[in-house]
């Protein structure tokens, strides 16, 4: 029995060889958004089941929210949010077939950046108004 | 030396008919997710320094009660598609593979009955 070759075939060029652009960085942004906010839901059922759960838990759970680390995390976690929110309209633009353009392509992503540190700040300073 | 081609071992054996379900059940969650999400961040926003009463008592109203549990399968199902396609695309050893497919499962089922419990406890009773 002749053991068949191994066919070497050329493979196509991968990420590393190109220039990083925009549109490549947020497409990778959008996936490790999604991964982020896959752990980062934790915290809420968290909150949830603490608030189902008795007044000293829900206090020390809300207490780990309200240290310098908590609010951290929660701030990270809401730009993922609305990083990935953002994003995921971007998506139904391109399902619907539009903007496909560069221009417009360019137009969004840089959209996208802008949009989800506006929108975050935007909910921070709304969430330090019902604080005060 | 097998000349076969990977065509000859699927020819007439039809559609695996699931084809465009992933697709079709991220875009729908996705969808969902738009003013679901919105009403989550209201929501957690709005209970932000509030004690555990209120937010029981937010929590009995049969309209928020509802949202929230349509927000967290949504939400979840959606994760799991996408944490899925994100294993299939990294972990390329079997094993492995079926391993993290079926922890991503485990998961999202879990904190989806933790997230429901907590919602149904604190809507009815409690």
């Amino acid at each position: 029995m002749i053991e068949p070759k191994p066919v070497v075939r050329p493979l196509s060029p991968h990420l590393q060889i190109y220039r990083p652009m925009l549109s490549t960085m947020m497409s990778i942004m959008h996936r490790l958004t999604g991964i982020a906010l896959y752990v980062g839901i934790v915290l809420l059922v968290w909150w949830l089941t603490a608030a189902a759960t008795s007044d000293i838990y829900f206090d020390r759970v809300q207490a780990f929210f309200f240290h310098w680390l908590g609010r951290l995390v929660l701030f990270g976690f809401t730009w993922a949010l609305v990083h990935h929110a953002l994003g995921g309209l971007r998506y139904f633009v391109w399902d619907s077939g539009r903007g496909y353009n560069l221009a417009t392509v360019e137009w969004m992503v840089r959209a996208n950046v802008v949009g989800s540190i506006v929108i975050t700040l935007l909910l921070w300073f709304t969430g330090c108004g019902v604080m005060t | 030396m097998n000349l076969r081609t990977p065509f000859k071992d699927i020819e007439g054996l039809g559609s695996a008919k699931s084809g465009t379900d992933h697709f079709l059940h991220q875009r729908l969650t996705a969808i969902a997710n738009v003013p679901l999400v919105i009403f989550l961040v209201w929501f957690v926003i709005s209970h932000l320094g509030a004690s555990r009463a209120d937010v029981v008592t937010s929590v009995h109203n049969p309209f928020n009660a509802i949202l929230l549990v349509l927000s967290f399968v949504s939400i979840l199902w959606h994760m799991r598609l996408g944490m899925q396609v994100v294993i299939e695309d990294y972990v390329h050893g079997h094993v492995a593979k079926v391993a993290m497919l079926l922890a991503n499962a485990f998961f999202t089922a879990a904190l989806g009955v933790a997230a429901l419990y907590a919602i149904f406890k604190m809507s009815f009773g409690a």
